[in-house]
């Protein structure tokens, strides 16, 4: 067999197309593929269905081949469906590199198809390059919570690494760009026993969605119970923003789970966050690390969630909140 | 039906360690804490250890638990026996992998495989030191069973094992037949507390000690697939504006004025 040769990305549907994570993988692909002086190209397993619409957007985001995975199995997200579909394109594709996303979806699917081929993979990378003195892909990833980072070398072949989900630049789409289409037979007659899907619930809060919210205002332990989320929705609503919280708030049970910002609940990219009793546990920040603005209240000058913060409060949120909630108010009204 | 579960469990530092008491080791290959601060049980995996004593609380069973490491604090690691467990298996020895997810996963596939009778293998979601979620995806690989991560909440019924799953936006409830492998998140909630009997009952058992000879494993065989070449602590350079005031009432005021001015609300 030839060596293996290229960088492919992992196509990552969503409920009306591609992922946005997808041109995040095509922008870190093709500069790695630059570096290697090698190919970039992309893997689409779905049904017949909607292939040609990810064919076509996928060829908009420049890449130069496109392997396509089509059978009637892989029209919803079934992990082993899509697991022995890309272990098919991959032996076919035999590139050097597969990039994912570090998505709901990619975070099981990457280390299983890793996995399942003998190789390495880097999880949740903020920064990929190539080593050249190894000759490997290397890759930059927080640990320890955030609170530190690791530079790590995969040195399997082909080398696998996730993405963090907006740590990346996505390309722009080139208007009439299209990408050689190379169709891969496989064959999922022989997928072993599975984890179906029976139910699915949702339990999220009206309003602004948190992941989408200009402004998110966000409540901790320093807190001290429920009551006081009431006035941070308060504040929520006169700012046009979103209530998120800690896990310990969480954790208490003073506000449902889909509030968690952080390593283990949300990332949220605003541009203002207003985080009020959270001391700033390096766990916390990991989602928070794309906030253009964090102000911090907490009564506590020391906390660490000051060394993140562009403003700062020391002062007791029962105090300060209700008087900026009034303030708030009354320039809204001029 | 009486359920035989194999809970993984990680001897990590402790995540709650402030930051300043952080740093990275001589090496520059992982963080170490001051020596007074013990190192704690992986916090998913006593949830994990909690889910498993829920299962046999209710329906009966053994819950084995199986950890591997170069060096462990017994009085550390042996909590899951305090807590209820039946048994430890610690499989330390100098060549355990510490961070590489597929060699670790081979180890607790083939301590596992030694073990034999197991219906249900649980894990916690990932380990607080690399935060990596890789080991159990690999060990299912493995074990060649099905997968759920991210559990909430584990029943076991007639052969089959239904879990709920966090979403991000909800829950999803998932179905696998036995044997499988579930990892667990903290929101099945807090895991218990050992009673003075657990402590005591802990304290009369020893755990199994195996090393990666006793696997059939050898060093070369558990060569890492992603090493580790530098930990760091990335420079920060962000400087906070403190807003005045003469009591808390007028800070909060300030606030909003400067907010206002920088456009931001
Ligand atoms: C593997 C792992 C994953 C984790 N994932 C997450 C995650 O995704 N998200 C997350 O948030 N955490 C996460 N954590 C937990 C994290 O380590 C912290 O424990 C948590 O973030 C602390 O929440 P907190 O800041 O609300 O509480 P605390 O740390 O207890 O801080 C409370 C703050 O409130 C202040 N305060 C108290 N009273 C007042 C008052 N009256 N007015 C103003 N301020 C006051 C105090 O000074 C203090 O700074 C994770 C932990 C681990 C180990
Ligand atoms: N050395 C180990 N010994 C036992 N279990 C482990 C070990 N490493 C990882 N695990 C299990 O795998 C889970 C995820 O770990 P990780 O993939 O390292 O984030 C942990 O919560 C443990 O349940």
């Amino acid at each position: 067999m030839a060596d293996p040769q290229g960088v492919l990305i992992v196509v990552e549907r969503s409920d009306t197309g591609m992922a946005p994570i997808t041109a995040e993988l095509a922008g870190a692909g093709a500069q790695l593929a630059k570096a290697l002086g090698q190919d970039l190209s992309a893997a689409v397993c779905s049904d017949s269905a909607s292939s040609p619409g990810l064919v076509q957007a996928v060829g908009r985001l420049g890449v130069k081949r496109v392997f396509v995975a089509e059978h009637a199995a892989l029209a919803g997200f079934q992990i082993e469906a899509h697991l022995a579909a890309l272990e098919q394109v991959i032996k076919q594709a035999n590139p050097r590199v597969v990039l994912l996303g570090k998505t709901v979806q990619g975070r099981d699917l990457g280390p299983r198809l890793a996995f399942r081929l003998g190789c390495g993979l880097a999880q949740d990378c903020v920064e990929i390059g190539w080593d050249q003195g190894r000759n490997t892909l290397q890759a930059v990833r927080p640990v320890y919570g955030g609170a530190s980072q690791a530079r790590v070398l995969v040195v399997t072949s082909p080398a696998f690494a996730a993405l963090r989900p907006k740590a990346f630049e996505p390309v722009p789409e080139t208007a009439g760009a299209t990408a050689e289409v190379v169709k891969v037979a496989v064959s999922l007659d022989s997928i072993g026993p599975v984890a179906k899907l029976v139910n699915r619930t949702k339990q999220e809060a009206a309003g602004v969605r948190l992941e989408d919210a200009r402004t998110v205002v966000s409540g901790g332990r320093g807190l001290g119970g429920p009551e006081p989320f009431k006035v941070l929705h308060e504040l929520a609503t006169a700012l046009g923003g979103a209530v998120g919280a800690s896990r310990a708030a969480c954790d208490a049970g003073w506000v449902p789970y889909p509030y968690q910002i952080g390593l283990t609940g949300k990332s949220i990219g605003a541009d203002l966050y207003i985080a009020i009793g959270i001391s700033g546990a390096s766990q916390h920040l990991a989602g928070i690390s794309g906030v253009k603005n964090i102000v911090a209240i907490n009564k506590d000058g020391e906390a660490n969630i000051f060394k993140e913060a562009r403003y700062g409060v020391v002062g007791d949120w029962s105090k300060v909140v209700p008087a900026f909630l009034q303030a708030v108010k009354e320039m809204a009204s001029r | 039906m009486p359920v035989n579960i194999i809970v993984t469990a990680k001897q990590v530092i402790d995540p709650e360690t402030p930051a300043s008491a952080l740093k990275v080791d001589a090496q520059g290959k992982r963080m170490e804490t001051p020596p007074n601060v013990p190192p704690v049980i992986n916090g998913f995996d006593e949830n994990a250890v909690e889910a498993a004593l829920r299962l046999k609380d209710a329906q009966g069973g053994k819950v084995t638990v199986i950890s591997v490491g170069k060096s462990f604090v017994l009085d550390v690691i042996k909590k899951p026996l305090s807590m209820g467990c039946d048994e430890l298996i610690l499989i330390q020895d100098d060549n355990a992998p510490t961070f590489d997810a597929y060699a670790t996963a081979q180890v607790l596939a083939a301590a596992i495989k030694k073990v034999g009778q197991w219906d249900l293998v649980l894990c916690g979601r990932q380990a607080s030191d690399f935060d990596q979620a890789q080991v159990p995806l690999g060990l299912a690989e493995l074990l060649k069973v099905p997968c759920v991560t991210i559990a909430q909440k584990v029943e076991v019924k007639n052969g089959q094992v239904t879990v709920q799953r966090v979403a991000p936006d909800g829950a999803e409830v998932m179905e696998a037949p036995l044997p499988a492998l579930v990892t667990i998140s903290n929101e099945l909630g807090q895991p218990r507390y050992p009673t003075l009997r657990g402590i005591m009952a802990a304290s009369r058992k020893q755990p199994t000690q195996w090393k990666l000879a006793d696997l059939g494993l050898n060093a070369s065989e558990l060569a890492p697939r992603v090493e580790v070449a530098q930990v760091f602590i990335p420079a920060k350079q962000k400087v906070v504006e403190m807003i005045g005031g003469d009591n808390d009432e007028e800070k909060g005021w300030n606030l909003a004025r400067k907010l206002r001015e920088a456009k931001l609300i």
